[in-house]
């Protein structure tokens, strides 16, 4: 066995137990953690796309979440849609929105992309928050009911967990997908040698904005999962602590790796949980998490793991080769 | 006539800001030259190359590619019709290997570049033909090593393979054989010279003595104007060229 | 709707302006120097008012207040730049991702030391005597913020252009190896834009306490709109923050009257034009 497929099997049992996890805890607490765990990591898979895989760092991807999920406020409260037409709405809107911003903010690139990216983030947070008459404003949007799903009541924890645990498998085998295409494998050239990659061929502008919109995509399917978990949705959701806090998932797990921002998801919602129990004081525990991620770990959890499991994998190699 | 052309550029001209970086430069290139582009530095053969390549647009002037008016076409379009280059300063992937570098380059004229869905690993067109052009530089036994694992000298090599592997009608060298010891000079100078004849080259060099072997024909460039063209012994008979080349 | 009403939606439009060029003049000194986007700024500015706040409890006078919101954000600008950037020397976006979380940790603090009620700055008397002019009545306080923004803007052009500090700046500006080159202490010219800019943005908070008044949430809402002058204006240029500012500060001004609940969309709209024309902003030089 190579240590490259070592290593896989060793992320794919971590994996699983993970997921396991809440179900052997048994009690709706970790149940209903471990959905909002799973809910996350879509989310910061889907910002991954961007950041990891294409080098562009959005300080505004809560926008798509919290969109998403006003679209389907919007609709079932108001205009009568079931959760799943709504939701189809929600992503229609959300593609289109992210077309158009994406087409405005990679008119910039690097600080200045992020800058745009920021600030177009803060649009959707400010129109969230002050077209009232619709969203409701500073009271959010609340009692949007969870769906049933072929029959089954999704108040359920357990139930609902076993939904968001097959979004979760479809939205990570869809990106393992995506990264070794032809598309991803052009997203990641032209985060390393965008001139060079203009010069082979490929339309550097074209795949930044394809990935835009892929990754705007995701979020707003992150942004269903979320309004159907919480059902209720709130202008805070969109603003830019939440974006800022997906931005350090992303980062802390391992921009441009697959298990990565899981991993940072995991690690930021688990942190979260842990701290609201104690002080109220998670916005200065964010950032100071942020500023020592930054300075400390800069690659992320991920590779820092990787590169120890291969420091050690050789060794074990050569015992097992001796014993046998 | 002008199927016979490989390129043609007529009055070019970049200025930045107040400064004329080329000034109506004319070129022609027949199908099948290889070109030596030679001038001191700041003469603007480089910026002559990114005119061409579309990395910045002319000021005035046309490019045409057998035939075929290029004048301020995107650097993307490029490739598919043929024309590919190389960099002075290494722009390769560093964080893949040899064949992956090759096969980016392979992907830049497929229509696979577009999918979302599709593997690229394993495909046999993209592996076999990655592998035939590294092996063109020498470089088959490396391919599956990552590229921080390889000297400078095979980077340089790689930068050839990556422009080889797309089978361009026209390819323009960029100081190839930059910051290489004298073996691997003389390695690179192979490698050039094995370059298929129905490839047109045009090389910019400062290593005369190599340059000038491989060169067909000679173009100086001074100041961002085409002083003198010929064969070798014209161009160095020239009193122009002596006069830059004893003042520099 | 009167004439009244617009020259006085004008004026508060030009006081915006003002406090939107404190804010972005030191932003974008700051970015075009170090290729830094301070994130924290809109935590800076509203530091700065909380500072101010402080100050003027304690019973001191409003100069006072401004002068020791300054030096404490410039203080702390200091202290950033020198033991968190510095650390990260080239590395662009881990400086910026850093001002990020330090914005966060900044506005918690704000909140913890401050609560959460919004809290005006008293305006002092000597200033907010109204002005009759025209046959109108403009309200005195506004007036002195747009004076204050032009000889800040005059000052800084000074200094920026017609001093050896400046034309080190400007050399930075354009090309930072080239000044490392000749020479240019590029260090200690970052630390010292980084402290000035800071100050600018902590005193443009006093200065705005009286208006926009003080509240958690401030930040998040300064630091948009000092990103949108920015790019407007153009990264690093001063002449750039100022027209940027005004323009901001009028659309803005005007969104919030005639369509509230969109005002931040309209503000966003010369950004995208400007973006769609002239990626490089008014001012900015563009790519060759």
């Amino acid at each position: 066995m190579t240590n490259t497929s070592r290593i896989t099997t060793i992320s794919v049992t971590l994996l699983i137990l993970a997921l396991a996890a809440p179900l052997l805890l048994g009690q709706p607490f970790y149940i209903n953690i471990g959905s909002q765990v799973l809910i996350a990591a879509i989310f910061a898979m889907s910002l991954n796309i961007l950041v990891g895989y294409g080098g562009m760092t959005s300080i505004g991807h809560a926008a798509y979440l919290g969109t998403s999920a006003y679209v389907v406020a919007l609709l079932t409260l108001q205009h009568g849609f079931s959760f799943y037409s709504a939701s189809a709405v929600a992503l229609l809107v959300v593609v289109i929105m992210a077309a158009i911003f994406g087409a405005i903010a990679l008119r910039g690139t690097g600080i200045t992309f992020l800058m745009i990216t920021l600030a177009l983030g803060q649009t959707m947070w400010g129109v969230a928050f002050r077209w009232s008459d619709v969203t409701g404003g500073d009271n959010g949007l609340p009692d949007i009911k969870r769906p049933d799903l072929f029959g089954l009541n999704l108040v359920e924890p357990g139930l609902f967990y076993a939904v968001m645990i097959a979004l979760f498998m479809v939205a990570l085998a869809g990106m393992w997908i995506f990264i070794h295409s032809g598309l991803g494998l052009s997203l990641q050239g032209t985060r390393d040698q965008p001139r060079r990659m203009g010069m082979l061929g490929h339309h550097v502008w074209l795949v930044r904005w394809i990935a835009f919109i892929i990754a705007g995509f995701w979020a707003g399917v992150a942004g269903i999962a979320f309004i159907g978990y919480h059902g209720y949705i709130h202008p805070l959701s969109l603003g830019l602590a939440n974006s800022a806090e997906v931005l350090l998932m992303v980062i802390a797990g391992g921009a441009g790796t697959l298990l990565g921002p899981v991993v940072g998801a995991t690690i930021v919602v688990v942190l979260k949980m842990v701290v609201s129990a104690y002080v109220s004081r998670w916005v200065l525990l964010l950032g100071c998490t942020f500023v020592a991620i930054v300075i400390l770990l800069p690659e992320g959890v991920v590779p820092g793991l990787e590169r120890l499991l291969k420091s050690i994998l050789p060794a074990a190699r050569d015992d097992g080769e001796a014993g046998s | 006539m002008t199927a016979e052309i490989a390129l043609q550029i007529n009055g070019m001209t970049k200025n930045f800001g107040g400064l004329k970086a080329i000034d109506r430069v004319d070129l022609t290139i027949p199908k099948g030259d290889r070109r030596l582009l030679l001038g001191p530095n700041g003469a603007g053969k480089t910026t002559l190359f990114n005119l061409i390549t579309g990395d910045l647009k002319p000021t005035a002037g046309s490019v045409q590619l057998f035939g075929r008016d290029i004048t301020g076409l995107a650097s993307h379009h490029c490739a598919p019709l043929g024309l590919a280059r190389t960099y002075q300063i290494i722009t390769l992937f560093p964080k893949n290997t040899l064949a992956e570098n090759v096969v980016l380059s392979l992907l830049g004229i497929s229509p696979l570049r577009w999918s979302p869905i599709s593997r690229i690993k394993g495909r046999k067109e993209f592996e076999e033909r990655a592998r035939a052009a590294l092996k063109q530089v020498g470089l088959d036994a490396k391919a599956d090593r990552p590229l921080g694992e390889t000297s400078y000298g095979e980077k340089r090599r790689l930068e050839i393979a990556l422009a080889l592997a797309q089978n361009p009608s026209l390819l323009l060298l960029d100081e190839p054989l930059a910051g290489l010891s004298r073996q691997e000079r003389l390695d690179v100078q192979a490698l050039i010279e094995s370059i298929p004849r129905d490839i047109t080259l045009i090389l910019i060099e400062h290593d005369m003595d190599v340059a000038l072997a491989l060169a067909d024909s000679i173009t100086v460039m001074y100041h961002g104007r085409v002083i003198c063209e010929g064969d070798r012994a014209q161009v160095v008979a020239d009193p122009r060229v002596k006069e830059i080349y004893l003042a520099s | 709707m009167s004439i009244g009403f617009w020259l006085l939606q004008s004026l508060n439009a030009l006081a915006l302006g003002g406090l939107l060029f404190l804010l972005s003049s030191g932003f974008s000194l700051i970015f075009g120097l170090m290729r830094v986007a301070n994130l924290s700024h809109g935590a800076y500015f509203m530091l700065g008012a909380y500072v101010g706040l402080s100050v003027l409890q304690a019973g001191f006078g409003f100069i006072e207040a401004i002068l020791a919101a300054g030096i404490v954000i410039a203080i702390l600008g200091g202290l950033i730049e020198r033991f968190l950037l510095r650390r990260l020397a080239n590395r662009t976006l881990a400086q910026v991702l850093v001002t990020l979380g330090l914005a966060f940790a900044i506005a918690d603090i704000c909140l913890m030391l401050w609560s959460g009620d919004p809290m005006q700055l008293p305006a002092p008397k000597w200033l907010s005597q109204p002005i009759r002019a025209f046959g109108f009545v403009f309200p005195g306080y506004r007036v002195f913020v747009v004076e204050v923004s032009i000889v800040v803007a005059l000052l800084l052009w000074l200094l920026i252009e017609r001093t050896k500090l400046g034309a080190m700046v400007r050399a930075s500006v354009d090309d930072i190896q080239m000044a490392r080159g000749v020479g240019i202490p590029a260090q200690k010219l970052f630390s010292f834009i980084f402290c000035l800019g800071a100050a600018l943005a902590g005193m443009g908070g006093v200065l705005g306490g009286p208006i926009l008044s003080v509240y958690p949430g401030l930040d998040g809402e300064m630091l948009p709109l000092a990103l949108v002058v920015v790019i407007l204006g153009g990264i690093g240029s001063i002449g750039g923050a100022f027209v940027g500012a005004y323009i901001t500060g009028f659309v803005y001004t005007f969104g919030q009257t005639l369509l509230p609940a969109f005002s931040y969309v309209i503000l966003f709209l010369p950004m995208i034009v400007i973006l769609a024309f002239r990626p490089s902003g008014l001012f900015g030089k563009s790519a060759p």
